[in-house]
């Protein structure tokens, strides 16, 4: 079974997440860890000194994360940012498409489901700035950026 | 019509075979009914009283004849053999099995058709004028946006677990066929003064147990930013609205608390940050999707005469048809409210046979109604009195659009696990009353809706007489509303007193049309004398 899924090279943070309250009081810390009522936007200011940001489900249900996901990646954000908490084999790919590029679910993924869900949408219709083509930019292809 | 290229093909391709596999999961128990739930919802089933519903999507209620006939296989082969439209413009089977939908949605997937995102909480199928493309008083074709919007709001990876349901609605003309601001966003396609098109944004409307009409948040949107300034209504929706009450859910609830002010700033201000995004597809997307929707091929030399010598033809032109842009045609509704009959309902057979006639008279084209009826957009008056007959031998030739007896039900405590009453019933002792009483014809246009509780899926705050179900001490009760109207002067109807009984509600909404009849001024509909006069002389019959 998968307990951490990992879409990146290098190492990941040492130090673990603190909330978003404590780390816009303390901001050395070089990880945080977003709940789905925090506003994203307040750590725009600091993205260069953040290595890792955890952004938590406490149940599937709640979509904010994904918006958080988005902002941060629009805003430049370049370090780990990792879904945790109530994460679903079903929601990979639309996290993946939302920016996150790690996955520490609280029950672990069956490898193959993992895959299969990773692997179904071979096209999309929006630009989520994850660098994917949507159809769009295919069928008028002076519309195709890199 | 828009026709699907490889890529379209390939998503809905995709999503059969996602939902093949999640099926398989569910049944081999790796997925709990918990998690499950959120995947088949967006796949249109809902678990109901009896079975497994299945709510299949009619993007801007555009359809034709090859798709049409597939629902009527569907009817015969996995359901009872019945479809019954919606008031979304889709349509839905009632008794559907848990194994069978993967393969119902391949046979769907083959005419490109899909019940994607037809439920849960998240951008649903968007609806649109049912006489787009036909009418004589539209700017412009709506279905090109709807169809650039549908495109966008599929498998949206940011606004798949929003808090709640989202409806989006878009109409290009004068008159709001559509109940426009009665959607989560509301587009109106528009001019502004320099003569180029562009998009009305109104946001916040919706019927459910808060019904609120939408408010104008941009009176102008360019169309090389539509589906960016949509983005950003839904991510502040999403970032923001309430998740603690799902009764509070809705983005009514947040564009009223937050006021509308606020939101829109919150909106303008996400709107100029994505802006900078790129995601907004190009014009040429947009005109790609335009050349879909081209006039078809119109006899330039057709005649407007029509030989209205049977009264029974005259009856059914005078009430079920509407002027064509295209002279020489017609717009013909086929009314699915025959007298007795479950609104919206239609058997394979009938559903076999609308798809023939939109083949051999109405250029190949359907459309579904948010009035739960049927419409052939494009038909040459030469054709029409043989198109007549051949309804009226099918049961399909009720000459009744917009009367009293054109009745909005939702399936109430019959299917729906929800309900506190029954509607279906209800709407068949009402149009059995008025037409035993004679009086249809004499009450003109009168827009009468039900719902079986208070999630209003039968639009009862939207109706010019509108009926609640409700649960009076375990009994089914019934609550009376007058004046709610869902076109361009949109209002919310009001209660007029205690509830009735099954017959009581029945005999209440006669007492009030005897007071319209009694009361009216040269000219007045219902609504207009009801507006005019208000509710006291309405109660005093009713509770007399
Ligand atoms: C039988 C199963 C059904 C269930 C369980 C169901 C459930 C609901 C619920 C809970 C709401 C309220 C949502 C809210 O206010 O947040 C709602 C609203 C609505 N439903 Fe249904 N519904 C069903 C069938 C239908 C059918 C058959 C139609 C079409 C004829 C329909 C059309 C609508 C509409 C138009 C609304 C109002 C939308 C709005 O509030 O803006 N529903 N439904
Ligand atoms: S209004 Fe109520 S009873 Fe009618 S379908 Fe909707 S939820 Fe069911």
């Amino acid at each position: 079974m998968l307990d951490h899924l990992r879409f990146r090279e290098d190492e990941p943070a040492g130090a673990p997440a603190v909330t978003v309250d404590a780390f816009l009081t303390q901001t050395n810390a070089a990880a945080v860890r977003i709940e789905p009522g925090d506003d994203a936007r307040s750590l725009l200011p600091f993205l260069e000194q953040l290595r890792l940001v955890e952004v938590n489900f406490p149940s599937f249900g709640d979509g904010r994360g994904y918006s958080s996901a988005r902002i941060l990646r629009e805003a430049g954000y370049q370090g780990e940012l990792r879904a945790v908490g109530d994460v679903l084999v079903d929601q990979l790919s639309h996290m993946r498409r939302c920016g996150f590029d790690s996955f520490l679910p609280e029950k672990p993924f069956d490898p193959e489901d993992a895959q299969a869900a990773l692997n179904r949408w071979p096209e999309v219709y929006q630009a989520t700035g994850d660098g994917r083509q949507p159809i769009w930019a295919k069928r008028h292809p002076a519309n195709e950026r890199d | 019509m828009y026709r699907y290229d490889q890529y379209d093909q390939a998503m809905v391709d995709t999503r059969v075979a996602e939902f093949r596999d999640q099926t398989r999961r569910r049944l081999e128990g790796k997925l709990t009914e918990d998690q499950f739930k959120p995947l088949r919802l967006q796949n249109g089933l809902y678990l109901q009283l009896h079975a497994y519903m299945l709510r299949v999507a009619v993007p801007y209620g555009t359809l034709n004849s090859a798709q049409m006939h597939v629902l009527a296989n569907i009817a015969d082969k996995y359901d009872r053999g019945y479809g019954h439209f919606t008031t979304r413009q889709n349509i839905q089977y009632n008794w559907i099995k848990l194994e069978d939908a993967p393969d119902i949605l391949a046979d769907l997937a083959a005419v490109e058709m899909h019940a994607i995102q037809t439920s849960g909480n998240c951008i649903r199928n968007i609806s649109s004028d049912q006489f787009a493309g036909a009418a004589g008083d539209e700017l412009i074709d709506p279905r090109p946006y709807a169809e650039l919007l549908r495109q966008w709001s599929s498998f949206h990876p940011e606004f798949l677990t929003l808090p709640r349901k989202f409806k989006i609605c878009v109409i290009a003309s004068e008159t709001d066929r559509a109940a426009m601001k009665l959607h989560d966003i509301g587009i109106r396609i528009v001019k502004n003064a320099a003569g180029e098109i562009g998009a009305a944004f109104y946001v916040g409307g919706g019927m459910g147990r808060t019904p609120m009409i939408a408010p104008l948040i941009r009176d102008f949107v360019p169309l090389d930013q539509l589906i960016t300034y949509s983005e950003a209504c839904l991510r502040v929706y999403n970032r923001y609205g309430r998740r603690d009450n799902k009764y509070k859910a809705r983005i009514k609830i947040l564009v009223h608390e937050l006021g509308k002010e606020e939101y829109t700033r919150q909106v303008e201000e996400e709107f100029a940050h994505l802006l900078t995004q790129g995601i907004e597809p190009p014009i040429a997307e947009l005109e790609r999707i335009k050349a879909h929707f081209t006039d078809p091929a119109f006899d330039q030399g057709a005649s407007d005469d029509l030989d209205l010598s049977d009264p029974a033809f005259a009856l059914w032109v005078a009430r079920n048809t509407v002027a064509h842009k295209q002279p020489g045609y017609v717009i013909a509704n086929i009314s699915l409210k025959p007298v007795g009959g479950i609104p919206g309902d239609a058997s394979a057979a009938q559903i076999h046979l609308m798809a023939d006639l939109a083949k051999e008279y109405s250029f190949d084209e359907l459309r579904v109604t948010h009035a739960q009826n049927i419409v052939l957009p494009h038909v040459k008056k030469a054709d029409l009195h043989t198109l007549w007959q051949k309804l009226d031998a099918a049961g399909l030739g009720a000459a009744n659009l917009d009367t009293v007896e054109d009745i909005i039900a939702c399936p109430g405590l019959d299917y729906c696990s929800l309900a506190n009453a029954r509607s279906i019933p209800v709407a068949q002792k009402i149009s059995q009353r008025f037409a035993a009483n004679g009086k249809t014809g004499e009450l003109g246009e009168l827009k009468l809706k039900i719902s079986g509780c208070i999630n209003a899926c039968g639009h009862h705050h939207a109706g010019h007489i509108g009926i609640l179900g409700v649960d009076k001490k375990g009994l089914e009760n019934y609550q009376l509303l007058l004046g709610g109207c869902e076109g361009d002067d949109t209002s919310l109807g009001k209660i007029t007193g205690p509830g009735f009984t099954e017959d009581g509600i029945v005999d209440a909404v006669e007492k009030a049309t005897e007071v319209y009849l009694a009361e009216r001024a040269e000219g007045e509909r219902f609504l207009d004398t009801y507006r005019r006069i208000g509710m006291e002389k309405f109660k005093e019959a009713i509770y007399a």
